[in-house]
């Protein structure tokens, strides 16, 4: 833009994978993602912290990044939606639920949704409800679905995963 | 829990895929981040574009200085509207705006120059650098005082008769004569505040010019064919030389169903400066783009004898139009058209007026023009119920229109399950248990509609097909389906996946469908009216069918028995008789291919012409099949509070086939939900007394349904398969939104006794309701509505 701006060296973990990254320091994690790491995956449905469609984890816990400045994740773990289906080699129970339940329609907002519901279902003790879901996922829009599917998903995977882990 | 996705075969049913539920062909991958939608796509040497908007509501542009911004370091190029100045419009007939304003702008967000630049903040920069001195102008934002000011302050310089956008006047039978027979008649006057569609992807387009003269636009639309007819018209390039692609899409509702700025600028920019140019919409511009539902402030008066059959309707209504005709012409229409079912009635008079007022552009949004008036109309039959002490249910069963009918504005009506919709939401909602006995402050409300599943006439007038799909069998055993259909997430690339699937005997993940790109597929008009699964469904039908009969001749030569006996099912040819004569598939495919030659067939389908009326307008509503939808709701009213809470919505639609459960329940699931967003929370407006800016551009102050918000939707499929679907299926997509907001509404009525007949059902407004019928209670005028809770 202008030469005053000076881009910092940030080391962070995406997806278990460590970058060293030149990084303009009024860029958020959203735009590091997805224009300078190519991880398109997260996206950007109002920039604003509304709409809940850039949601990642930061060690693990649900953040919007269009509201995360890129310079503030140094040194912390970050996952995308790219990175969760590695946990089970290749496909997360919950998108095979999502496929299943035909819970993604347009599936701009599920990357997030689907980031939302993990850290739901990884803190759960035991599996989820109606209301949990709901509550985890307030955060998220949805325009497509009226959540009905999506509610049907999370909670068929809680089952699912509860059941792989009583065996 | 989920059916067995895995489809079954089984030779005693009829089909192996239709009616089953099915993964999409192309969920997983819009699921695992790697699908790249329009604004994932990145083209080397990339420039960013910028469009610089009014402040102004209505001001004459003065002049435009771009020389300071073409100055900065970074900014390749500006354009404004004297560099692409030919109007256009979705409709033919009504061509009223320019990429960019020439002379004048309309409402606050119109573009007026745009900029390429070597990133995005220097695009903004240079945005603020463009000098653009306006004259400004009177704004009007009521509809009436725009129709009165005509001809002192007009609005759009290309409009024909002055603020009127369009008016409609269409009457069946004796109006007079019926309203005179009546033992009731329902004076009522309803507000449709305007709403917007709200997808969560933005608009977002990219192009490139190559030297050999070809532009190839990206853009998420949901109507690539007539985008890639105003690129042509507007930047003066033959068709043959554009390309449109439609890249995975993130919603639309009806919101990306036109040309938009970015798409004309991207290519212009694109051409001048020979680098790709990319724009995204913020979520502020996207509000402002806008071209949602309208406002329409609908006075009505309906007619009935003393057991509640429909004598007359008579409808006046004033449409706020916004900027722009946008698809206007035919929104005026379907303001009345789609009213005539599904009951009969003894006469009916609709009077539309469309006027043009400084605010962003209305349009088409989920249930284009027939949401406001329905939810009118079914207010109306509940105040008749009411009145007549007739079971409100019960009303609707005694004016039904029935299948193979006739509406009275003369629109052939095929088959028929509203009768069955209206049974199984009473049933499910137990409603004949329930309702007399919920307390104060508790109701139940019902509604029903009718919808379209496209229309009988294109956009352009042409009598070619309005559909076409290509289909190619390789020798791997697999399905390329080549369709020009737009996938806007509806799930329509699966629907025709499930079709070929079904004729060819290969699973889903088997066909390949390449959708939306005017290189490569047959021309088809776009995902709007609903016309996909029908339309498409059908032109893919035929070409399965042809290939189908291909194979099996072969496969029947090869055996010696007769072709009728071969069956292609999960990667199989076999003998119905003998099913233990069987190959692979692939076999089947190499047998064809040696007899035919390479494998391939197109299919194509164009609307029947004798369904609609002999009468100027008659063909608009004209539709091949009417899916028909009940709903009912279930609500808690806070007396104190006056917050409604919608904790139920029983939705049943007639789709006529379901040819895939789960996406059908979606689209149902998807529309309650959405009629619901508009009936309590969402408002569309801009401000008069702040200049015509809009009250809240964004998805937090425009308030959608959250997870918390949304009822339970229950959905109830019902099939009536019509002769003129593939397999019998009509529409899901629209349909199912209509009786969302009437049922709501009626539902309020039966909870607490007051009339919302102005959207939405906001707090302050039912407060203002309840205190209007405690005054009337406490005068005497109105008695009490129902027992509270434990006094019965």
């Amino acid at each position: 833009m202008n030469g005053t701006v000076r881009a910092a060296l940030v080391r962070l973990t995406v997806n278990d994978r460590e970058h060293a990254i030149a990084v303009e320091p009024h860029r958020t994690l959203l735009e590091v993602l997805r224009y300078q790491l190519d991880l398109i995956g997260s996206k950007q449905g109002c920039d604003k912290g509304d709409c809940g469609a850039c949601t990642v984890q930061i060690d693990g816990t649900p953040q919007l990044s269009c509201l995360t400045l890129a310079t503030a994740v140094a040194g912390r773990r970050v996952t995308t939606v790219e990175g969760l289906g590695q946990c089970a080699g290749g496909c997360h129970p919950l998108q095979d639920a999502f496929d299943r339940h035909d819970a993604a329609q347009c599936g701009f907002c599920t990357p997030g949704i689907l980031l939302s519901a993990e850290a739901l279902l990884r803190r759960a003790a035991r599996p989820v409800t109606d209301t949990e879901v709901r509550e985890a996922l307030a955060g998220n829009l949805c325009r497509c679905t009226g959540y009905t599917k999506i509610i049907d998903a999370v909670i068929d995977a809680s089952r699912t995963m509860f059941a792989g882990a009583a065996e | 829990m989920p059916d067995d996705v895995k489809p079954v075969p089984q030779l005693a049913s009829t089909t192996w895929q239709i009616g089953r539920v099915h993964r999409k062909v192309d969920a997983m991958e819009r699921m695992r981040g790697v699908l790249r939608y329009t604004d994932d796509l990145t083209l080397p040497g990339m420039l960013h574009g910028k469009i610089k908007r009014s402040p102004h509501a209505h001001a004459r542009i003065i002049s435009i200085d771009a020389s300071r911004a073409l100055a900065m370091p970074g900014v390749f190029a500006v354009v404004t509207g004297k560099d692409f100045p030919t109007p256009y419009g979705i409709i033919p007939w009504t061509p009223d705006e320019t990429a960019l304003a020439v002379d004048k702008v309309l409402y606050v967000g119109d573009g007026v120059a745009a900029v390429a630049a070597i990133d995005e903040d220097t695009a903004i920069a240079a945005l603020a650098a463009i000098d653009v001195q306006y004259e400004v102008l009177t704004p009007i934002y009521d509809p009436e005082q725009a129709l009165a000011e005509s001809d002192s302050n007009p609005i759009n310089p290309y409009a024909k008769h002055g603020n009127l956008s369009k008016e409609v006047l269409l009457e069946f039978g004796d109006i007079d004569g019926q309203i005179a027979k009546a033992d009731l008649v329902i004076e009522g006057e309803y507000f449709f505040e305007g709403t917007t569609h709200a997808a969560i992807e933005p608009h977002c387009a990219l192009a490139q010019a190559e030297p050999n003269g070809l532009v190839t636009v990206w853009s998420a639309t949901q109507v690539s064919h007539y985008l890639h007819r105003e690129l042509s018209k507007v930047l003066g390039i033959p068709a043959h030389q554009l390309r449109v692609i439609q890249p995975p899409l993130g919603g639309a509702f009806g919101g990306k169903s036109e040309p938009f700025d970015l798409e004309f600028c991207v290519a212009k920019l694109a051409m001048i400066t020979g680098r790709p140019v990319k724009i995204l919409y913020t979520r502020e511009e996207v509000f402002y783009a806008h071209r949602g539902r309208h406002p329409m402030r609908m006075r009505y008066r309906t007619g009935f004898t003393k057991d509640g059959k429909i004598l007359a309707m008579d409808a006046k209504t004033t449409i706020d139009g916004g900027a722009y005709s946008s698809f206007g012409l035919v929104t005026t229409f379907y303001s009345g058209q789609l009213a005539c079912s599904p009951y009969v009635m003894g006469a009916y008079r609709f009077h539309s007026r469309r006027a043009y007022t400084n605010k962003p552009a209305c349009g088409p949004k989920r249930g284009h023009g027939s949401v406001q008036p329905r939810f009118a109309t079914e207010v109306q039959l509940d105040k008749a119920a009411v009145a007549l002490g007739i079971d409100p249910i019960e009303l609707r069963r005694r004016n039904d229109l029935g299948a193979d009918s006739e509406t009275l504005n003369a629109f052939k009506i095929g088959s028929n399950g509203f009768l069955e919709c209206l049974s199984r939401v009473e049933a499910a909602s137990e409603w004949r248990e329930r309702r007399a006995a919920l307390p104060f402050g508790r109701g139940l409300g019902v509604a029903g509609s009718t919808y379209i599943s496209g229309t009988n006439y294109p956009i352009y007038p042409n009598a070619m097909p309005q559909a076409a799909v290509q289909i190619c069998v390789d020798r791997s055993g697999r399905a390329r389906v080549f369709s020009g259909a737009n996938d806007i997430g509806q799930g329509s690339s699966t629907m025709l996946a499930v079709i070929v699937s079904e004729e060819l005997g290969m699973p889903l993940v088997d066909i390949r469908v390449l959708a939306a790109d005017t290189d490569l597929t047959p021309v088809d008009l776009g995902a709007y009216s609903s016309r996909i699964t029908l339309m498409v469904g059908n032109a893919c039908l035929e070409a399965a069918k042809k290939l189908r009969k291909k194979v099996c001749e072969s496969v029947a030569k090869r055996w010696e028995i007769p072709a009728s006996r071969v069956v292609l099912i999960d990667r199989q040819a076999l003998d119905r008789e003998n099913p233990e004569q069987r190959v692979p598939l692939t076999q089947a495919f190499w047998w064809a291919e040696e007899d035919h030659g390479l494998l391939g067939e197109i299919g194509s389908y164009n609307t029947p012409k004798d369904r609609h009326g002999e009468y100027r307008g008659g063909t608009i509503g004209a539709s091949p099949a009417y899916s028909f939808t009940a709903h009912v709701a279930e609500v808690e009213v806070d007396p104190e509070t006056g917050v409604v809470l919608v904790k139920h919505i029983w939705v049943a639609h007639d789709c006529g086939r379901a040819l895939s459960r789960r996406i059908v329940e979606g689209q149902m699931e998807g529309s309650a939900y959405m009629g619901f967003g508009e009936a309590l929370m969402e408002q569309h407006i801009v401000d008069p007394k702040h200049w015509g800016v809009h009250t809240g551009p964004s998805l937090l102050d425009y308030r959608i349904p959250t997870f918390l918000d949304t009822p339970a939707l229950h959905s109830l499929i019902v099939e009536a398969p019509d002769d003129r679907g593939p397999y019998g299926a009509k529409e899901g997509g629209e349909g199912p939104l209509h009786p969302s907001i009437p049922a709501i509404a009626n539902a309020i009525y039966d909870a607490v006794g007051v009339r919302m007949d102005e959207l939405p059902f906001s707090p302050p407004r039912v407060l203002r309701a309840l205190a209007a019928r405690a005054a009337a209670e406490a005068a005497g005028t109105l008695p009490k509505h129902k027992p509270e809770e434990g006094h019965r």
